[in-house]
């Protein structure tokens, strides 16, 4: 057990590894793999998934979780559709009103959550049935986009060496992250969050405003399924409303195999950023494949998650024994192995 | 015992109170609502419409009640639905006998809560993480199952389990009635609904208490499993198939609503296998009234998430007090009046 292996480095380096041998894996047998076109194609199919990841990332840092960003995603769509093609609005000023929406509606939840005291997970589903909801109400079916400016903002790329091309959208996702990066390890804010994470109750102890604190984290969450929502509608020009259903799944399942506790307090932007690329990595590998179905996918995805949650609860029984050893009793008494629950104002899930 | 009963329909007061309005708005948009009629030995009317509908979802809270109160969450019936289905499906068409086709179901539920119940119990996972794993990897096993497809079978047997009928009700709603009685019988004629009380209230104590608390949070994740998996075979003999991709498709979020309408608290301890029945029931009636208004169904989302952020409002702590005062001032002006005149 060197300096480096400690809980916060070492999932963030098994992930690292993972996403090494899985391309290794995967340019051993597709060699065009290797090729830019491939990573660009990679970036791009994945840019509305990373957003959210980031958004995921901050939530989860805090102890919380968010299960309405796909819903928040297809309503940001839907109503993007209906700015655009049914108002006539500019494209600018529809992109303005959803990220304002959506950063409402995540000052809305997280009001929710320091207000009723209730746990983060219920209180998002609850978001998740008014927002997909609201989105149904809007239009049922699929809106197309036919404004000129906003094909030539899908079409917008960096070209490449090799035939790659970084699209717009795939900027605006790699800017993202870096954004992310920045607000949790270079502010206040992000101390505050990691604080929140840590232990809600020593946070408020210490002068924390847990309150400003969790209704902003959850703005912050709402805003960037907002942004994802802009850039899948701008990937498939089209607005609907069953857009990204099931995709807090994914994102939650990138931020855990990125080394994120779901427990709160531990992690970063960076190794979602690694996490989305894995299950990107695993759907292209499969597309290639074409043999098999997609939703091996699924059962990969599944296996993985359960690895990476096994190794951070070994990780955690571990450095809790070693650090232990010396002063107490060498075997593990029940009171070790069982983490201290979160206090009842720890915005966390049941 | 009818004290007991009176005593628990008045715990019951708010759920009853919201499946009447259900029922009320029901009676409302279509009159003959309430209309019973008997026909071929088979009740038909729109409350038994409710019960039949609303059978997996009461299946799956009556699971999901004793897992909340254990502080936990089960994100995975939906999926055990339909995993549970294509086991069925595949075993008759595979040439296995119905019964053994329905044990062989049963079992996977049994399993995949022995797999939710292990990870909770002995790695001592966060539950909601623990059933993620099965929840994300769940259709594509059914999916391996059922080789893509939507497996249709033609075994009576297993077409009967949703389409017959026994002492006048359709078999799924006795299913969903006997499991609910099953259940709110072990846990209130025993001591294991005090034991599940006891851990989610506080495990360390409980555990200090002498309850073997791994063993009470594994079987409470073991009947959840085995519930969706009774849930999975009704779904699949209604439709005569088993559909990989929609059996049990958010159906976990149902069953997570109707245990929150039916008051137990997400922080553990208090639950009411009755009154999440209630609740599971009212989420039915409200689709009903919805569909039979001819309102768009989508709006069931959005009423569905107010009716469950006005309980949650009703339950926070930060309320109580509030609508305590808010009582005792009205009951104080009452007062005032009463001396005045």
């Amino acid at each position: 057990m060197g300096r480096f292996m400690n809980t916060r480095t070492l999932p963030l380096l098994a992930t690292v590894v993972v996403f090494v041998l899985i391309y290794a894996v995967c340019a051993v047998q597709y060699p065009a793999m290797l090729g830019l076109r491939v990573i660009g194609n990679l970036l791009t199919d994945n840019a509305f998934l990373g957003i959210l990841a980031v958004g995921m990332t901050v939530v989860v840092v805090a102890g919380g979780i968010d299960l309405s960003v796909g819903a928040v995603m297809g309503l940001t769509t839907v109503a993007l559709a209906r700015l655009i093609e049914g108002a006539g609005l500019p494209p600018a000023l529809a992109f303005a009103l959803v990220l304002t929406g959506g950063a409402l509606f995540g000052a809305g939840i997280g009001a929710a959550i320091h207000v009723l005291k209730a746990p983060a997970f219920i209180v998002t589903l609850t978001a998740m049935f008014l927002a997909r909801g609201c989105a149904l109400l809007i239009s049922t079916d699929s809106i197309p986009i036919h404004d000129a400016g906003y094909d030539a903002l899908a079409g917008a790329a960096l070209a490449l060496p090799g035939g790659g091309r970084l699209t717009l959208v795939a900027g605006i996702m790699l800017l993202t992250f870096l954004a992310g990066g920045v607000l949790l390890h270079g502010t206040r804010f992000g101390a505050r969050v990691f604080a929140l994470g840590g232990n809600a109750h020593f946070a408020q102890l210490m002068g924390i405003d847990t309150r400003s604190t969790t209704i902003l984290v959850h703005a912050f969450c709402s805003l960037m399924a907002a942004l994802a929502g802009i850039v899948f509608s701008l990937y498939t020009r089209s607005g609907y409303a069953l857009t990204g259903t099931g995709v807090e799944l994914d994102a939650i399942a990138a931020v855990v195999i990125g080394g994120t506790l779901l427990t709160g307090g531990v992690g970063g932007v960076a190794g979602s950023f690694i996490g989305v690329l894995i299950q990107g990595l695993i759907l292209t590998w499969i597309t290639f494949d074409g043999t098999l179905s997609s939703w091996w996918t699924k059962i990969a995805i599944g296996a993985l998650l359960f690895a990476f949650i096994a190794v951070q609860r070994l990780i955690l029984v571990a450095s809790a024994r070693y650090g232990r050893s010396g002063a107490g009793p060498a075997a593990p008494s029940p009171s070790t192995r069982s983490r201290p629950s979160p206090s009842a104002a720890a915005p966390s899930a049941p | 015992m009818s004290a007991f009963l009176l005593a628990r329909l008045k715990a019951a007061r708010p759920q009853l109170a919201l499946l009447i309005l259900a029922l009320l708005v029901n009676v409302i948009v279509a009159p003959g609502f309430l209309d019973l009629r008997l026909q071929d030995g088979r009740l038909f009317g729109g409350l038994v419409d409710i019960l039949n509908r609303g059978a997996p979802v009461v299946l799956l809270a009556v699971g999901m009640a004793p897992v909340i109160a254990t502080r936990g969450i089960d994100l995975s019936v939906g999926v055990i639905m339909a995993i549970s289905g294509a086991v069925a499906a595949a075993g008759v068409n595979a040439g296995l006998a119905w019964p053994a086709a329905i044990l062989a179901s049963l079992a996977t539920g049994l399993v995949c809560g022995l797999w939710n119940g292990l990870l909770v119990a002995v790695f001592r996972l966060q539950p909601i993480v623990a059933t993620l794993i099965l929840m994300v990897a769940g259709r594509g096993i059914a999916q391996l199952i059922t080789e893509g497809r939507i497996l249709t079978f033609t075994e009576p047997h297993l077409i009967a389990i949703a389409g017959s009928t026994l002492a006048t009700l359709p078999l799924p709603v006795v299913l969903a009635l006997a499991a609910a009685g099953l259940t709110g019988l072990l846990v209130r004629a025993t001591a294991l609904g005090l034991f599940v009380e006891a851990v989610g209230t506080n495990p360390r104590s409980s555990r200090l208490a002498g309850i073997h608390t791994n063993l009470v949070l594994g079987a409470v994740y073991v009947w959840s499993g085995l519930m969706a998996a009774l849930a999975g075979l009704i779904a699949a003999a209604d439709i005569k198939g088993a559909d990989a991709n929609n059996a049990g498709l958010w159906l976990e979020l149902d069953a997570i609503l109707a245990v929150v309408i039916g008051g137990t608290s997400l922080y553990g301890g208090r639950f009411s296998i009755g009154r999440s029945v209630l609740g599971a029931l009212v989420l039915q009636a409200m689709r009903t009234a919805i569909l039979r208004a001819g309102l768009p169904p989508e709006l069931n989302l959005v009423l569905m998430a107010l009716v469950v952020a006005a309980v949650l409002t009703q339950q926070s702590p930060a309320f109580r007090p509030l609508a305590q005062s808010l009582a005792g001032r009205l009951m104080a002006r009452r007062k005032n009046k009463e001396a005045q005149a």
